[in-house]
């Protein structure tokens, strides 16, 4: 077994930038108002002193989930701060169901006292009401703080707007192609950069606790599966044997790591213990093998195979981290079923769907095994749920550049998430970042 | 295909000269300086003394084979071994029939040459699953070791690399390149 920890790795063409970047995708809401709840986020008092103010970052998280539909600024009968400044019965009069207010004041510490309330304005009841102190740096985060709680009090569903979504970036300099790892903010900002390759970087995983991604490199000229911590930039080799070393997935509880291996010849999965680093494979077939995920209750995975002749998602259950039986099939529909994840309930999959050219994300209901196409372009893949299971990111085509787009789980929300120069990949959105209270 | 006509005749003079001759004429090549433009055939001739009959050595090993440096040969587009692309049909990983002499003329030449090695580097299309392309590249690789395997190739002589669908070979998103992308690269050390 080959482990290195690698804390200043200068290897040649590859570095970790520590550093932020400029850059930063461009969200473009594509579709989705229809149905949407009208909800008003009046702008907070102070909240101009800041980059981020805080009613904006609130209303474009909101509408990006295509569950509300935040009222114009301009459309705004009033502008309220606190809550005996709300006459109720002229927010009735716009339509909206519900209205956020709230206020920001420096603190002598130089923190940020920010105070906010949200309403219902039929019954004219306060629903939520929050303080909290932030360093100013934080305010973008803590925006997508009363994004979730908003968004929780409302529908009743965990909101998943203070969480990340990694992706690979390729970027033609010159004559080379450029490989980053970058991590960013659901909502796209705040890009940092984690690692830098000239050549191919591929399958972000998160680990369970969002501070580590394991992924594929082929820095040293071929496959090799790292794991990165996010913040620290210490990396380490997992996995250099012989063949491919693929596929990084790491289980519910952060314990077990399943990846696709081809060391004994042909692609087999295998899981590896995280403490001990052994390896116990789980498959056994002469096909291919692949792009395990793991079931939210980590008690099975899911699996692509071309063992019936061509790529379709098969299930296998696990006694720990032994296979138990043999591997059920679960895709039907279509010659071309690939790349499964799990949504949070684990009772659906989003896949990749192959239909002659064209390949689209589908999620498949495992109970009934009914198979939904969910985009319609065909050059989709890569699918990730976010972490409350509302939306699906996934890696798209326009214009001859590759972008990410999301779409809400039941098809009606869209966006388009491009970076301003060359191709975004392989998003992977990141667990939950903090515990729920 | 240009032929080198002393060499042809110097073949033939050291066919002939074995035939009659019960001693066998033993040359370590990596003793013979050998001129480039030689084409492999030893300008030294050897006089056994007894016949007067002059024998032409054949240098075919080191540096050479079938008559041309090897260097030229990669070099040469025109070469027996200039197809060293070898290409797919999508999600699949069976080698066309059409493409299987090409493949012997490897085999024969990584046979007379055991201390080069090659490089078998498999590729997609970018159509599916990254993962998956990952798998099916190293598939279309492992087609090829096999067969030159099964001639005779030595295994040590072979290594198998996949990059999916990670390093196109033409760019664009339609059949045409899809076609140049699906393919195993053979890479000779050196070469």
């Amino acid at each position: 077994m080959l482990k290195r920890v690698l804390l200043f790795p200068l290897l040649a063409g590859l570095w970790l930038a520590a550093s932020q970047a400029q850059a930063r995708l461009v969200i473009e809401i594509t579709g989705g108002v229809e149905g949407a709840m009208p909800i008003a986020i009046v702008p907070f008092s102070g909240e101009r002193a800041y980059d981020d103010p805080l009613s904006e970052v609130i209303s474009a998280n909101l509408a990006r989930s295509g569950r509300f539909a935040p009222l114009e600024r301009d459309a705004l009968p009033a502008r309220p701060n606190r809550a005996g400044e709300i006459d109720f019965s002229r927010w009735r009069g716009v339509g909206t169901d519900h209205i956020v207010i709230g206020r920001t004041q420096a603190q002598e510490d130089g923190e940020i006292l920010v105070q906010f309330q949200l309403f219902d304005v039929l019954r004219g009841v306060q629903m939520a009401g929050y303080s909290l102190s932030v360093p100013p740096q934080r305010m973008r985060r803590l925006a997508h703080q009363i994004s979730d709680i908003v968004y929780e009090r409302i529908t009743g569903e965990r909101g998943a707007f203070e969480t990340r979504v990694s992706y690979v970036a390729v970027e033609r300099v010159e004559d080379e192609r450029m490989f980053r790892l970058a991590v960013a903010d659901a909502d796209g900002h705040n890009e940092q950069i984690i690692l830098s390759s000239r050549q191919p970087l591929m399958s972000p995983s998160w680990s369970p606790d969002g501070r580590r991604l394991a992924y594929v490199s082929f820095e040293e000229g071929r496959s090799e599966i790292y794991m990165q911590d996010i913040n620290t930039g210490q990396r380490e080799k997992l996995a250099s044997h012989r063949g491919i070393n693929s596929a990084p997935a790491w289980s519910p509880d952060g314990r077990y790591l399943a990846m696709t291996l081809s060391r004994d010849g042909r692609p087999e999965i295998y899981i590896m213990d995280m403490r001990s680093r052994e390896l116990s494979r789980i498959t056994n077939n002469p096909g291919i093998d692949t792009e395990p995920a793991w079931a939210p209750d980590g008690r099975s995975l899911v699996f692509t195979s071309n063992r019936g002749g061509r790529p379709q998602i098969y299930q296998q259950a696990l006694q720990g981290i032994r296979p138990q039986g043999s591997a059920r099939r679960v895709t039907f529909e279509g010659n071309y079923n690939a790349r499964a994840r799990f949504s949070p309930d684990g009772k659906s999959l989003a896949v990749v769907h192959g239909e002659g050219n064209r390949f689209r994300i589908a999620v498949l209901e495992l109970e009934s095994g009914h198979l939904r196409l969910l985009t319609d372009t065909g050059h989709e893949e890569s699918p990730s749920f976010a972490p409350n299971g509302s939306m699906i990111i996934f890696a798209s085509e326009r214009h001859h550049r590759g972008v990410l787009e999301a779409v809400s789980v039941d098809g009606r929300a869209h966006q388009r998430l491009g970076a301003r120069r060359g191709d975004v990949r392989e998003p992977a959105w990141s667990p939950f970042l903090r515990q729920n209270n | 295909m240009k032929r080198n006509q002393a060499g042809l005749v110097l073949g033939a003079v050291l066919l002939l000269a074995l035939q009659g001759c019960s001693t066998p004429v033993r040359e370590d090549a990596a003793d013979v300086p050998v001129d480039e433009r030689s084409v492999g055939v030893d300008p030294r001739m050897v006089d056994d003394g007894r016949t007067g009959v002059e024998t032409g050595v054949f240098i075919d090993g080191e540096g050479y084979f079938e008559g041309r440096p090897i260097a030229e040969l990669m070099e040469d587009p025109e070469s027996v071994l200039s197809q060293r692309i070898f290409y797919f049909d999508f999600d699949s990983s069976e080698l066309s029939a059409d493409q299987l002499a090409a493949l012997e003329t490897h085999a024969r030449f990584l046979i007379a040459n055991p201390n080069i090695g090659v490089v078998l580097e498999g590729h997609t299309d970018e159509r599916g699953s990254r993962e998956y392309n990952l798998a099916l590249g190293e598939r279309r690789a492992q087609t090829i070791e096999r067969l030159l395997s099964l001639q005779g190739v030595q295994p040590e002589q072979l290594q198998v690399i996949s990059f999916g669908e990670e390093r196109p070979a033409a760019l664009g998103h339609h059949e045409e390149a899809w076609r140049l992308n699906r393919r195993v690269e053979l890479l000779y050390s050196g070469y």
